[in-house]
């Protein structure tokens, strides 16, 4: 593929041809020509790009700088000026207002669904993944492009800071204070990490991103190198994603072609490199410390914390750690500003956040919303309704690591801070949707399953707790229960919140103390009745196994 | 040990430059450690302890840090599998939508229990945790081939496209 340095665009729509488009593309061939930069500079007529007050327009990328009306007998002035000699051509710019104006066809659709908002997912499924080109047309590096340019790293901190956007990964940290801390914090060097590392059962939201649109974390990755003070930075990427690997590594080889990653990056001295680094297979490995851990070629185990890797993080420096779809909104922030973000979502949650909707129900898929929507109004809405007419009984939030929640709670907003008043989890975005043949017991065992299986071994409290809860919903389900197991569980699912070391032990009991809060009765009824309600447990010892008597915590 | 050597000598070579491929394609430090025992396992199908020791040799890390490594993450295997290795998913998401039913026809269809393979050496069965593409559940994976919406009646089919 052939790369040039700058992409000029010529609108074309009815109203730019009638005011001398065409003289201005065919004025622009001859200037650029004149001034020798033919194979620096590409320059092509587009179709409406959305504004008609000010036709035409010239558009030259990457710096995204709006030109217009533009006159046959300016262009001279204007190749001279920004392609020739590199700044923006005085007096010919449209007006400041119309500058954060959209293009059209990408205004006129928000998203494939009513009251969808789509500024993760804005750009991924519509455009070209594979061509950088693709990208910048569609506003793509104009946000680095002004952070380098306009902004210190304080300011664009500040602007992430009052956006209030929250970490998606599933812990809901405030991006712009972590921010703050590792550009705080000092080492000789620092690192930016994407966590891409998506193993949350249910959830392929960051798969989606990558594949669809890999430029914008790279953007958003050099940005947040810009305003912490990194140079380099590591994608950790989930060895599954090989598709995700690959269209990756091709936009880092674009990126780096157009000078939008590596040394001085736009010409204001910044340097900036991005590193894939692909996993092998291990759910933990989304937690921070043993990401970082894996990187460095070790065992995936969490480190302890504190302290914590905005201080001390990959090779004990000062390390940013944010998730794929944090990462995503932060270009979408710099160039509208945080206030245009906080217009979405609630006034403590604010934003978007992409859910994968999942189970019995019609439609299964991802959406971006704003925060805030019930999940009454998700099912009806964009799942299409629950399948075959059942009804609507739990749903399963976050991956495995989520909370079970009741149909009674469907109409509480998803946002963080509801979610937390109403004891439960919004988690890392995935909507298991289950109708009224899905077993609780079940549920958690295969729940408790995951966690058993992917525990690293690391502390006692995790890798016993997760064996023991899973032999006790075993017997359950086996009609081999008894009712102090329920105590037993009980006890255990709050020992793993305590005691265990990572997010990953303390979130395992999760699924425990949800049925047991919200479905005892039907718990009760695998015990007292020898019944599963819902027809799913075996009810009788599965091959030789017996009921395990030896209690390993109390 | 003298005597498998002696037997796979072609083998043997040929697992030891990929070894040499893989330690010079991503250099010898430990940051590259993963990549290049994921490249091995590629190339050779698993991790033979031979390679595991060419690889300490190489990269001067003491060979019991690459069996942890190594037997840390699913996606290496100190054991030889089979010629084709199937993965089920057996994560919620595709257990509620008739991953059990299909569990049990690759069982019924296979004779294997979880991490075996059969006799014959064509087929290991193992069940993965989330393999992200949950809105087509259930999801069996055969090599790099993903089947998903996948019916208990459509598993003899899928087994008899593989040689």
């Amino acid at each position: 593929m052939k790369a040039f340095r700058s992409m000029v665009l010529v609108s074309s729509d009815p109203a730019s041809l009638a005011h001398g488009a065409e003289e201005v593309f065919q004025r622009l061939q001859q200037e650029i020509s004149a001034f020798g930069l033919q194979d620096e500079v590409t320059v092509s007529m587009v179709g409406d790009i959305g504004r008609h007050d000010v036709s035409p327009l010239v558009i030259v990328y990457p710096e995204a700088v709006i030109y217009g009306p533009v006159r046959p007998e300016d262009v001279h002035f204007l190749v001279e000026e920004h392609l020739y000699k590199g700044r923006i051509a005085a007096g010919l710019q449209a007006s400041l207002r119309e500058l954060s104006g959209r293009i059209a066809w990408l205004s006129a659709r928000k998203g494939t669904m009513p009251a969808e908002y789509r500024i993760v997912l804005e750009r991924a499924g519509l455009i070209d993944p594979t061509s950088i080109e693709d990208y910048i047309v569609h506003d793509g590096y104009a946000a680095l492009g002004k952070a380098l340019s306009e902004m210190t790293p304080a300011q664009v901190i500040e602007e992430v800071r009052r956006s209030g956007l929250k970490g998606r990964g599933g812990a809901g940290f405030p991006t712009g204070l972590k921010w703050g801390f590792v550009a705080k914090a000092s080492g000789a060097q620092k690192y930016v990490i994407c966590n891409a590392d998506e193993s949350e059962p249910g959830t392929f939201k960051d798969r989606v991103v990558l594949e669809g649109d890999p430029h914008t974390i790279l953007e958003a990755m050099a940005i947040a190198g810009y305003a912490v003070g990194a140079t380099e930075g590591y994608i950790y990427i989930r060895g599954e994603y090989a598709l995700a690997q690959q269209r990756l590594h091709l936009a880092i080889e674009q990126a780096r072609e157009l000078g939008l990653l590596g040394k001085n990056i736009l010409g204001s001295g910044f340097d900036f490199n991005v590193h894939i680094h692909a996993g092998a297979g291990a759910y933990i490995c989304g937690e921070e410390t043993a990401l970082i851990e894996s990187i460095e070629g070790k065992r995936g185990e969490p480190r302890a914390r504190p302290p914590y890797p905005t201080t001390n993080g990959l090779w004990n420096m000062p390390t940013l750690v944010n998730n794929v779809e944090t990462l995503a909104n932060i270009p979408a922030i710099l160039r509208n500003g945080a206030e245009w973000y906080r217009q979405f979502g609630t006034p403590s949650s604010p934003g978007t956040k992409v859910y994968t909707i999942l189970g019995n129900v019609n439609v299964t898929g991802l959406i971006e919303v704003p925060m805030g929507i019930t999940l009454r109004e998700v099912i009806a809405i964009y799942a299409k309704g629950m399948k075959n007419g059942k009804t609507f009984k739990l749903a399963q939030t976050g991956g495995s690591s989520g909370s079970i929640i009741p149909a009674s709670l469907q109409d509480t907003p998803m946002d963080f801070d509801s979610f937390n008043k109403a004891g439960v989890s919004l988690g890392s975005g995935a909507l298991l949707i289950c109708d009224e043949d899905t077993c609780v017991v079940d549920l958690a065992r295969v729940l408790i399953k995951f966690f058993r299986k992917e525990s690293c071994g690391k502390c006692t409290p995790c890798r016993v707790g997760t064996e023991r809860a899973l032999q006790l919903l075993t017997d359950i389900s086996e009609g081999q229960g008894e009712l102090r197991d329920l105590d037993e569980l009980k006890i255990m699912s709050e020992n793993l919140a305590v005691l265990s070391n990572c997010g990953l032990g303390q979130t395992a009991g999760t699924p425990i103390r949800d049925i047991l809060n919200h479905f005892r009765a039907e718990v009760e009824a695998h015990i007292r009745l020898k019944v599963c309600p819902t027809g799913i447990c075996p009810m009788h010892p599965v091959g030789k196994r017996v009921r395990s008597e030896t209690p390993v915590l109390a | 040990m003298i005597s498998t050597r002696q037997n796979g000598n072609a083998a043997h070579t040929e697992m030891l430059e990929a070894v040499r491929a893989a330690v010079k394609r991503h250099g010898a430090s430990r940051e590259e450690l993963i990549p290049i025992l994921t490249d091995v396992n590629r190339t050779v199908g698993y991790l033979p302890s031979e390679a595991l020791e060419e690889i300490s040799r190489l990269m001067h890390v003491p060979k019991s840090q690459l069996f942890s490594v190594a037997t840390f993450y699913r996606m290496l295997s100190t054991k030889k599998l089979g010629r084709h290795v199937i993965q089920f998913c057996e994560s919620a998401p595709c257990h509620v939508v008739g991953g059990r039913e299909v569990w049990q026809a690759l069982q019924d269809a296979l004779d294997l229990e979880p991490g075996e393979t059969t006799p014959d050496g064509k087929w290991s069965l193992v069940t993965v945790s989330c393999l992200g593409v949950c809105a087509v559940g259930p999801v069996v994976v055969v090599d790099e081939d993903i089947y998903g919406n996948v019916t208990p009646d459509q598993i003899p089919g899928i087994l008899a496209a593989y040689e």
